[in-house]
């Protein structure tokens, strides 16, 4: 086991769960911890020069989450990627002098060889699939960062990039390849390891590049990949640099894309500090959001409170704040729980969405990131909340909200009604409390579009323009649950007689079901309607990614992931399926 | 057709691969002709292209007498295609394909593999004439210029025995690839050949020396793995270019030989005794012989980096899937195959050097690697045994293998000659003591100064016991017109 002292005094430990299964006997479990900061990575580096940063990948082989393998090459377990996706969250809240972002690697000869192949062949399925979630949720997240952020990324791919590593530069808006002769874009998932380009590869490639299908089939089966100017004509990359002119034209592209930005030069970032959180027993506690997690009946409860100090007074006050502003605490504390309960909590199936606090407050925190929305740091927000709803949109849990009194289901955090399975809400009140109301507010249209480019109440209501005009007409008005279910905005109602009963076993049947059979159907009635180019990464490609995971052509004993670096071939069956 | 025994000089280009009656890939190589020309004429030995140098071409492939001395002008050298005869019914010697008939043609699941390898070999070929096309400026007598120009116009020949392997089995991308073999350039900043031995300078004599004894003892290496290929076309081409490769290390291992013969005779007659006393010999205008240690720490070490990682996935592939052997894999007595053996390797844990077992199939690298090294031993004692004759206790040693290292097991690490471990400012303070410094190259260079008559020598070298083609030593080997 790896063991560290965290440098202020708490001890986390990064063995992964797969690990643990491996063991004998009962331990203590171990956790895979998302929460870092600059001074404890050890695979990345970020340079700042004025408006431009470097985010640098050199990855260190010993530094693996787990024994078994070794990051040669700058290739990369889910450890790199937890670095990756703080530095990219970082960049965005703490530097909003930062304009352009160059993604470049720090070892000699390789620009990065992608997801670590015996790490891959060592995990297990659950964690492979995890494992290329997070690794896509980052990779989007730089993408989100280029289009809403004005905080532009660039590739300078010098040496190989391959697999994951063209994956990589593939979600710069400007990727730069130098003309050595040597250095190269590939996906040789297919050819060498009989998987797919998983982390966005064969999608980004025809969607994002627009390269055309064929070459790409041709790019995608070529294990030595393309360089040169053969990869721009092919679209794979945007230009290729001689070497006596790399550093200068590198510097010079990302000093243009800097130039570019609508991020202000002179404003103080907003610090991240370490997340608090205490996990006891079965609860999880941070600031604003409680998880309470039931290994018995195998679910948990994610408990988020709304605000509770009246809306400040102007905006300098809330940047005051900083990463105490409740819109940032909770979206931080509530990504780190969907984070965690995914990756640590498995078996958890089912997660119980609960609000509490005041609606009216909430709104008019709404109103106030509304009003503020072109301020660097409001922007940031609320884009950062848009990525924490879509987390819970692709997440294999069964999600359902409990609507009941005293919750706080208005605007920004009526989207997590929106975004759950199905919901349930409370009819009259309950022991004295005021009834249970829904609030959809103007946040509820527009701030939050999920991975599919329309809103949740869009998605919900598709084909429905009508219906979605009903909800508008009674903006800001608390709905009780009849004129709720009227609208469509909730599933059940149930009065105090059956909502005990109801509940229970509306859960209690949900967890007898097939966990497989619920995730593949709640990922497809979750994104009804259009496809883009996201939903196409998640749905498309990582469905077949994961059916592949499963097949022994990859994963058998004789399978291409298993005799990889033996020498070996793998034997494959050859029946088309 | 041909017989593959004797060589059709008829058409533009020398061959034994009935290319008179290959249109496609004469109409290639025809094509790529020019290109290499050029190159030639651009990257070729400065200075010489209209001197007439006593050369020795190809006129057959079998095992004697298949060589002709004549004078020719380098650029009119009958560069050809090679191939040794071919062996009837022969089988895939080793991995998964073992007993097979050997492929006439390229099996399309290998051929990126194939050619990859075929390109890195091709790379180096001419990268090494454009590495020592200086060297015409200084060189220490007429036939050792000579002796250049030989192994420049057989690099150059191998290069074309790589571009029609390219141009016959790969296609459009075989002849991107060759054309690209003539764009690259040894330490070329924007263009650099593909290795990092190639790219480096080779400014004086005793580093030409070093280079065709260590580096091109790499190349012997490498193409004696390619000769055990169950690709037929390409062991038949590195089994003939073996014949001239040995040529080239002959020049390396007796220049080397030579430079010591001088310097003990030099310090004999002055009566000097301690071999380190550098300043002393350095007044003879010889290379002192612990000079002479660090020019073999430097080529030696640079040369094991081309073996790659000692535990290679890649070259696990390639003998797996009958591409590369090992070194003499017809000699070796075992199943050929590999599976589920073991070897030892070299690694580096915690920063000791330890020995490891590691699966035989991914530590094929290490393997080609010993041999290379015992390979190395041979000239080495036979120097010493110049030095031992001449009355003096000093040992020239090969430095250990972690010694200097940027590739494999070892980069990570800082390890003297003797491969002791230390750390990094330790082994920079000694570096000096184990690796040529500035000044040791300019006193070498000091000495290089060109001699040009017919029988004379410099000051730093003996002559040869023999000439060439049983030519004398006061022969002369180069007419040199400028
Ligand atoms: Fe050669
Ligand atoms: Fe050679």
């Amino acid at each position: 086991m790896i063991m560290h002292n965290s440098l202020d005094g708490r001890v986390s430990c990064n063995i992964m769960q797969f690990m643990e299964q491996q063991m004998t006997g009962p331990v203590e479990k171990p956790i895979i911890e998302f929460r870092t900061e600059p001074a404890r990575y050890r695979h990345w580096r970020i340079e700042i020069e004025g408006p431009v940063a470097h985010l640098i990948m050199a990855v260190d082989p010993a530094g693996g989450l787990v024994p078994g393998y070794e990051l040669k090459l700058n290739s990369y377990d889910l450890g790199v990627d937890i670095e990756l996706h703080d530095a990219v969250q970082r960049l965005r809240f703490e530097h909003p002098e930062v304009g352009a972002v160059v993604l470049r690697s720090g070892r000699e000869g390789v620009f990065c060889a992608g997801a670590n192949i015996r790490m891959l062949g060592q995990s297990s399925h659950a964690h492979k699939v995890n494992f290329c979630k997070f690794t896509n949720e980052t990779r989007l997240s730089i993408e989100d960062a280029t289009a809403h952020s004005g905080q532009r990324y660039l590739s300078a791919v010098k040496g190989a990039a391959a697999g994951g590593g063209y994956e990589l530069a593939l979600t710069a808006a400007h990727i730069m390849l130098i003309d050595d002769r040597k250095s190269s874009v590939s996906l040789p998932e297919l050819p060498l390891l009989a998987v797919l380009p998983g982390t966005g590869g064969l999608t980004r490639v025809t969607d994002k590049r627009q390269v055309r299908r064929d070459l790409a089939d041709v790019f995608c089966t070529a294990e030595e990949g393309v360089r040169g100017k053969k990869a721009v004509a092919w679209r794979l990359v945007d230009e290729v640099i001689a070497p006596s002119v790399w550093d200068a034209t590198v510097a010079q592209r990302a000093r243009e894309a800097a130039a570019r930005t609508d991020r202000p030069t002179d404003a103080q970032g907003v610090k991240l500090p370490w997340l608090e959180r205490k996990i006891e027993g079965g609860s999880i506690t941070y600031p604003h959001v409680e998880v309470r997690c039931d290994a018995g009946l195998r679910r948990a409860e994610i408990l988020v409170a709304g605000p509770s100090l009246p809306v400040p007074g102007d905006v300098a006050t809330a940047v005051a704040l900083g990463a105490d502003f409740w819109p940032l605490a909770m979206a931080r504390a509530l990504d780190d729980a969907i984070l965690h309960l995914r990756t640590n909590e498995a078996e958890l199936g089912l997660w119980m969405l609960r609000t509490r606090g005041d609606a009216a407050l909430m709104l008019a925190y709404d109103a106030f990131l509304e009003a503020h929305q072109n301020h660097w740091l409001m922007r940031e927000i609320r884009h950062f909340i848009k990525r924490v709803l879509k987390r819970i949109d692709v997440t294999s849990r069964s999600i359902v909200a409990l609507i009941e009194p005293g919750s706080c289901f208005a605007g920004t955090l009526a989207e997590l009604a929106f975004a759950a399975d199905r919901s349930a809400m409370f009819v009259g009140d309950r022991g004295g409390e005021a009834s249970a109301m829904l609030t959809v507010g103007p946040a509820n249209f527009g701030a939050y579009p999920m991975g599919n480019g329309l809103t949740r109440l869009q998605t919900r209501f598709l084909g429905e323009a009508a219906t979605i005009e009903r909800v508008r007409a009674s903006l800001e008005l608390p709905l009780d649950a009849e004129a709720a279910a009227d609208l469509g905005l909730v599933t059940f109602t149930y009065d105090q007689t059956d909502w005990d009963d109801e509940i229970r076993i509306m859960l209690e049947e949900r967890a007898s079901f097939s966990p497989d059979s619920l995730t593949g159907m709640e990922a497809n009635l979750r994104f009804p309607g259009p496809e883009t180019m996201e939903t196409r990464i998640f749905g498309r490609l990582t469905a077949w990614q994961n059916w592949i995971f499963q097949r022994p052509n990859a994963v058998g004993p004789d399978g291409a992931l298993k005799r990889y670096g033996s020498g070996q071939q793998a034997a494959f069956d050859r029946q088309r399926v | 057709m041909p017989d593959g025994m004797n060589i059709d000089y008829d058409g533009l280009i020398p061959n034994n691969v009935g290319l008179a009656e290959d249109q496609r890939v004469r109409k290639a190589l025809e094509t790529w002709h020019p290109g290499y020309i050029d190159w030639w004429k651009d990257m070729g030995p400065e200075g010489f292209q209209e001197s007439l140098v006593y050369l020795r071409t190809a006129i057959g492939v079998d095992p004697k007498g298949w060589a002709k001395f004549d004078y020719v002008k380098m650029p009119e050298y009958k560069w050809g295609i090679l191939l040794a005869p071919a062996v009837e019914g022969r089988t895939i010697p080793f991995g998964k394909h073992k007993g097979e008939l050997a492929w006439q043609e390229v099996p399309g699941e290998y051929r990126a593999l194939l050619r990859r390898l075929i390109v890195v070999q091709g790379d180096t070929e001419p990268a090494s004439v454009e590495q020592q096309r200086h060297l015409g400026a200084t060189a220490p007598s007429l036939y050792d210029l000579r002796n250049l120009f030989q192994v420049n116009v057989e690099e150059g020949r191998h290069l074309w025995a790589m571009v029609y392997l390219l141009h016959k089995y790969f296609g459009t991308d075989g002849r991107e690839e060759a054309e690209e073999l003539l764009q690259r350039r040894s330490g070329h900043a924007d263009t650099p050949r593909m290795l990092g031995a190639f790219n480096e300078a080779t400014p004086d004599w005793l580093s030409f020396f070093m280079f065709t004894y260590f580096t091109d003892r790499d190349g012997k290496m490498q193409l004696e793995a390619l000769a055990q290929s169950g690709f037929d076309p390409l062991s038949r081409t590195c089994r003939f270019m073996l014949t001239e490769e040995a040529h080239h290390m002959f020049v390396g291992d007796s220049g080397v030989q030579r430079v010591v013969e001088r310097t003990v005779q030099a310090m004999r007659d002055a009566g000097i005794n301690d071999p380190y006393d550098q300043a002393a010999e350095r007044k003879l205008g010889v290379i002192d012989l612990p000079t002479i240690q660090k020019k073999m720490n430097l080529h030696f070490s640079l040369t094991l980096d081309l073996f790659g990682n000692e535990i290679s996935t890649n070259a696990a592939n390639a003998f797996n899937a009958g591409i590369k052997g090992r070194y003499r894999e017809d000699k070796i007595e075992d199943d050929h195959d590999l599976i589920g053996a073991t070897y030892p390797v070299l690694r580096c844990v915690d920063g000791e050097i330890v020995r490891e077992e590691a699966p035989a199939l991914s530590a094929l690298n290490m393997r080609l690697r010993d041999d290379y090294v015992k390979d190395c031993e041979s000239g080495v004692v036979r120097w010493n045994r110049v030095i031992e004759k001449a009355g003096f206790s000093f040992r020239l040693a090969l430095p250990h293998v972690a010694f200097n290292r940027a590739i494999g097991e070892f980069a990570t690490i800082k390890a003297g000659p003797d491969g002791v471990v230390m750390d990094a400012a330790a082994w920079a303070a000694r570096a000096g003591d184990w690796l040529p410094d500035a000044a040791d190259a300019a006193y070498i260079d000091s000495l290089m100064v060109p001699v040009r008559e017919a029988g004379q020598y410099a000051s730093w070298i003996a002559p040869p016991r023999v000439g060439i083609d049983n030519k004398g030593g006061d022969f002369e080997y180069v007419q040199i017109v400028q």
